[in-house]
This record gives C-alpha cells, sequence and structure tokens, in this order.
C-alpha cells in the first residue's frame, strides 16, 4: 500500500499540450463508449511526463475533466499506483529492485553504492536536479538479478561497480546500452544457451 | 531433457527477429484460419484433452475455464483479458515472451478470444514493462497491418482487435478481479467472488482472465495436435513449461523444460548447478515468493510439477525457482517477501493489512534475534488467521513463506533466539 501525500503545486495551472491531448484521445478511443474512465492510467503517464516526471493535484484535475471523472476518483489512483510520483524526482530516476531474488545477488550493495555516490537518501533529489533513488519491489527481472530501473529503461546484471559508472555516463549526458551489463543476451544464461541449437526451420514443423 | 523441437518458445533468448517476419519463419501465424476453423467448441475440447493448466500460479485446467464462457451472446460483449502484470518475485517469464515472441502471444489471443467468443482482447502489461509494451504494440500493428487481426481476422470473417492497457506498478492487479478493477479505471482492488469474471468481469461483461504463457502456447497445441502436449510430462501435468531460475546458481536464465523435470536436473542442467556445488545448497523457492520453501534433502528428489511440489507442500506457481545457498540468511530472506507482501498489499481487508506489516515486523525480530521463543508460534498463529481471510490470496501468499521457514527452519530461528539472549547476559554482566 502506497502511503504518500502531494507536494503543493507552485505552478497550480495545468491541461494537456495539443500533441498529448490527441493521444489522451487515442487512449480512450481504445475501450468503448462510457468507459473513458479505463484510460485514466494512460493519462496520468501523459501528465507525469508533461509536467516533469511528477503528478501535481492540477494535473490531476485536469485529467479528470478530461475523462468526466470526479476529481476524488482519479486521486485515488494516482495516489494508489505507486509508479505516480507525487513529488518531484530527478532527471533520471533510480530504482533499485530490492527482493528477495536481487537481494540475493547484492541489491543492498547496490543501493548503498548509489547512496554513497549520490549523498542523497531515497526520495531525495541531488543538488543539481539531476537525481533520485528509490527502494522499489520486484521488478520482473530476476534471472537478470540484481537489476535497476532508470526511467524507463532496465539495467541488469549490475555490480556497484558498473551501477556507478552508469551514473557517471548519464550525468555525462552519454549514451548507456541498455539491459544485462554482462554482454549475455535478455536472460540467456551467461556463456550462451545450452539449448535452442537444434530449432527445426521453420520451428515447429519438425514435430 | 526436453528436445529442441518440442520447445514453443524458440525465440526465448530474443537470439532473433521478434517481428513479423521472424516470427512467420519461427511458424506463428501459419494456418491460423485452419485452427479457428476447429469452431468453439473444437478448440476448447482440444484444449481440454491436451490437459494444459494455466500457467500464472493457480494450476486451473485452461481448457475448462475457457468452457464457463457463456455459449450464447445475451448482448453483451465478451472480453478476454491477458495477464501480463508479471510481478511475483522470481518470476521473469512472461516479459520475454512479451518482448522477444510478441506474435506467439497475440495468435494465441485470436485463438482463445474466438473460442471465448470474444469481441475484443486487452492485454494488461505491468506498468514497469516498458520496452515490452511498445515491442506489443507494434506487433500487433503488424498483425493489423497483416489482416491477421482487425475486421476480418486471418480471413476468417471475425472481426477482433487487441489493445494494451498498462498497469502503473501494483503487485495485487495481478490477482484477476483487482486487474478487471484496475482496468476500468480504479484502485486494484480484488472483487468478491462470485460472480465470477466468466458471468461478470469487465464492464460487468463475461470475461476470461489468462496468464500470458497459457494463451501462449495454446495455438501451438492446436497445430500439433493435443495428444503430442499431453505426451509431454506427466498424466495432468503436462506439456512444457517457462521455468525462471534465480539466485545462488552459476548461470541464471530462463529455460523452457519439460513439465515434471526432476528440480535438481533443472538447475544443474541449465543453470550451471548451485553456486558452490550441490551440498552447498540451503534451500529452494520453486514457485515464486508465494509458495513455501523446501530444504536440501526434498530438493534433491522433487520433480517440478503441480501435484509433485504439492506433495511436499509446496507449490509450482509461476514456476520460478528461486535457490539460496549456504551464505543465505534464510529469515532475512522471508522477511524481505514479509516486506515485500506489506507494501503489496491493497489495504481492502483488514486481516491482510495489518497481518502483513505485523507479520514483517516480528520476522524482523527474529532476524535479529530480538524475540522470545514463544513469538515463533505466535508469529504461526497469525499467518494461520490471515491465511483464508480475506478476498483474495494475497494474504494466503504473505503467510506461506513464513510457515515454510518454520516447517523447515526452526531450529536455526530458535537459535538466533537463544544466541542473541547469551550475548545479553555477557553484555549484562
Amino acid at each position: 500500500m502506497k502511503i504518500t501525500s502531494y507536494r503543493r503545486d507552485p505552478a497550480k495551472e495545468f491541461s494537456f499540450t495539443p500533441e498529448n491531448a490527441i493521444k489522451a484521445k487515442a487512449f480512450i478511443a481504445r475501450y468503448p463508449e462510457g468507459r473513458q474512465a479505463s484510460a485514466v492510467i494512460s493519462l496520468l503517464y501523459l501528465a507525469q511526463a508533461q509536467n516533469g516526471g511528477w503528478v501535481s493535484p492540477a494535473a490531476v484535475e485536469h485529467v479528470a475533466e478530461v475523462l468526466d471523472m470526479a476529481p476524488i476518483r482519479v486521486h485515488e489512483v494516482s495516489t494508489f499506483y505507486t509508479m505516480f510520483n507525487l513529488k518531484p524526482a530527478g532527471k533520471h530516476l533510480i530504482q533499485v529492485c530490492r527482493t528477495t531474488p536481487c537481494w540475493l545477488r547484492g541489491a543492498a550493495e547496490l543501493t548503498r553504492a548509489c547512496q554513497e555516490k549520490l549523498g542523497v537518501g531515497f526520495k531525495e533529489v541531488t543538488g543539481d536536479g539531476e537525481f533520485s533513488i528509490m527502494e522499489v519491489e520486484c521488478l520482473g527481472a530476476c534471472a537478470n538479478a540484481p537489476m535497476v530501473q532508470i526511467n524507463d529503461d532496465y539495467y541488469e546484471d549490475l555490480t556497484p561497480e558498473r551501477l556507478c559508472e552508469i551514473i557517471d555516463d548519464l550525468r555525462a549526458g552519454k549514451e548507456v546500452p541498455i539491459g544485462p551489463q554482462s554482454g549475455r543476451t535478455c536472460s540467456a544464461p551467461e556463456g550462451g544457451p545450452a539449448t535452442l541449437k537444434d530449432v527445426p526451420d521453420p520451428a515447429g514443423k519438425g514435430a | 531433457m526436453l528436445q529442441d523441437k518440442d520447445r514453443i518458445f524458440t525465440n526465448l533468448y530474443g537470439l532473433h527477429d521478434w517481428g513479423l517476419k521472424g516470427a512467420r519463419q519461427r511458424g506463428v501465424w501459419d494456418g491460423t484460419k485452419k485452427l479457428l476453423e476447429l469452431g468453439r467448441d473444437g478448440i476448447v475440447q482440444q484444449i481440454k484433452d491436451s490437459q494444459l493448466r494455466g500457467r500464472g500460479g493457480a494450476g486451473f485446467p485452461a481448457g475448462l475455464k475457457w468452457s464457463f464462457m457463456p455459449k450464447e451472446n445475451d448482448g453483451r460483449p465478451h472480453y478476454l483479458v491477458v495477464n501480463a502484470d508479471e510481478s511475483e518475485p522470481g518470476s521473469c517469464k512472461d516479459r520475454e515472451i512479451l518482448r522477444n515472441d510478441p506474435h506467439r502471444l497475440l495468435e494465441g489471443c485470436l485463438v482463445a478470444g474466438f473460442a471465448m467468443g470474444a469481441e475484443a482482447c486487452y492485454i494488461y502489461i505491468r506498468g514497469e514493462y516498458v520496452l515490452e509494451s511498445q515491442r506489443l504494440e507494434a506487433a500487433i500493428e503488424q498483425a493489423n497491418e497483416a489482416g491477421l487481426l482487425g475486421k476480418d481476422a486471418c480471413g476468417s470473417g471475425w472481426p477482433y482487435h487487441i489493445h494494451v492497457h498498462r498497469g502503473a506498478g501494483a503487485y495485487i492487479c495481478g490477482e484477476e478481479t483487482a486487474l478487471l478493477e484496475s482496468m476500468e479505471g480504479k484502485k486494484g482492488q480484488p472483487r468478491l467472488k462470485p460472480p465470477f469474471p466468466a458471468a461478470m468481469g469487465l464492464y460487468g461483461c463475461p470475461t476470461t482472465v489468462t496468464n500470458v504463457e497459457t494463451i501462449a502456447v495454446s495455438p501451438e497445441i492446436l497445430r500439433r495436435g493435443a495428444d503430442w502436449w499431453a505426451a509431454l510430462g506427466r498424466p495432468n501435468n503436462t506439456g512444457t513449461k517457462i521455468f525462471s531460475i534465480s539466485g545462488h546458481v552459476e548461470t541464471p536464465c530462463n529455460v523452457e523444460e519439460v513439465m515434471g523435470i526432476p528440480m535438481r536436473e533443472l538447475i544443474e542442467k541449465h543453470a550451471g548447478g548451485v553456486r558452490g556445488g550441490w551440498d552447498n545448497l540451503l534451500a529452494v523457492i520453486p514457485g515464486g515468493s508465494s509458495v513455501p520453501c523446501l530444504p536440501r534433502p526434498t530438493c534433491g528428489s522433487v520433480l517440478m510439477d503441480f501435484d509433485s511440489l504439492r506433495e511436499v507442500k509446496s507449490g509450482l506457481g509461476t514456476a520460478a525457482v528461486i535457490v539460496m545457498d549456504k551464505s543465505t540468511d534464510i529469515v532475512a530472506a522471508i522477511a524481505n517477501l514479509s516486506h515485500f507482501y506489506m507494501h503489496e498489499s491493497c489495504g481492502q481487508c483488514t486481516p491482510c493489512r495489518e497481518g502483513t506489516g505485523w507479520m514483517w515486523r516480528v520476522m524482523e525480530r527474529l532476524v535479529r534475534g530480538d524475540a522470545n521463543i514463544e513469538d515463533i508460534d505466535a508469529l504461526l498463529e497469525v499467518t494461520y488467521e490471515v491465511e483464508g481471510h480475506t478476498i483474495c490470496a494475497l494474504g494466503d501468499a504473505a503467510a506461506w513463506p513464513i510457515q515454510g521457514l518454520i516447517r523447515h527452519f526452526r531450529p536455526e530461528v530458535e537459535k538466533r533466539i537463544l544466541d542473541a539472549k547469551k550475548r545479553g547476559q555477557v553484555a549484562a554482566e
């Protein structure tokens, strides 16, 4: 259960850019008529991105208006789901997976390393506004543990040293390869898969 | 060991093209129209004959579930909702299907949706899987353009549309009715059942919610025949399964194997064995965080399927194998899971909302040994009070890992308490 509160909104005003308004319409069109509330999560994502990485009360009110929902229903959603930040986050939001499969392979060391490197606690933003760190529960990449998610991207098979390098590269504006940092492909075993070597072409036709 | 010719997910590791062209080379979308010509009853019968059981954790017979959908359309649309909210700690198999073989899933959505009389399908994907959802959207677009989906799906005359619906970071939305609530734009809090989704699901319409892997394997079962699938594995535990192997193994990975493979063989053949050798094994959680752990002696003989694992008081769950070697603080490992359930409880039912927090706090004290011997039984009693007293199974899932810990590692927990007491006495003197 997410227990949190909004930061006061200095801007107060919020409405979708014309571009986002078109996107919002497309999301709403995925659902039957009168069921536009189904698009609430998608619209909150749009609002969060437009608002610089967090959802303000004004953004929530706007989404409610667009979807013809009572504002309280949208507040319920924005406070229930953990992916909506109700306070400003750093430009790069580092989410360290803390749950057992990652923990067994050194998640706590990752957390310690990036906290020490950046000098901030959970949900604090570095002075330059570049980074913030939070611990999250299982991100579903357990065969590539330990891992972190930075904004939209997964960085897997990490060591504390590699994570610190990634932070340096992101700060310097360099491109960092996403996915496993150990050189393997997706969740194939290290050293290459032992299976799927004898796949008939097209697959399955041999059976 | 499963032969490559019997593997369905031939692009499990993303080494080949995920798109339509690559998928077609792998045999996806091959003769889909013919599969649809089996008819609704024909498809459901084949799935029943194959004895396919749901891959999302509970292992409910898939054909039976599909057959619950009303045969006649009473004016309400029917929906198929695919559960891609993979969040069970240890489980990372659906992700590989979503990003590396999305067309296999889409073909399954069409075939299964047709068998249910569904006119639309929604794929509810966890919010964190951003790349995976983009892949899926791109694959849907490819399939629409190729006429495989849309107004006349595969030239069958059946109109069928698939949409992606992203979640936003809530484990509970993997519970089917919480997922439906979330899809309707509400907080993901599970509904009381009955009515079951097949009678009243999404928007009050007949709905079936099914796991990604279950749907993705179904076209291949129809193509190759129910007998082929039923011949793999053991009776009532048939077919292939993607196992996710994580934790203290040499090479953690996902692998598609036959149901009922011995656990030891699975770990040693595919994951390079336990770090430091089999004798260095402490325990294994065989089916994702919700199922009780098993100690080494059991791990050496148990088979990886629904019935074998139930016999040893655990479960196959999502077949996420979490391996822990002797360096593991097993009490802390389970306390970590207790924290997970506390965090993910939706807050609706009191036993779960309060119980998960209470259990985590006591587990944390047991990690430090800061407790009395009687507290172990008190904790166990609380787990039984939570289990079965909540709307959904999250309460049970929070209770089982602790029950497994105490069942198999009670001496370790007791020793820790006694050691802490001794340390306290020494310090006092």
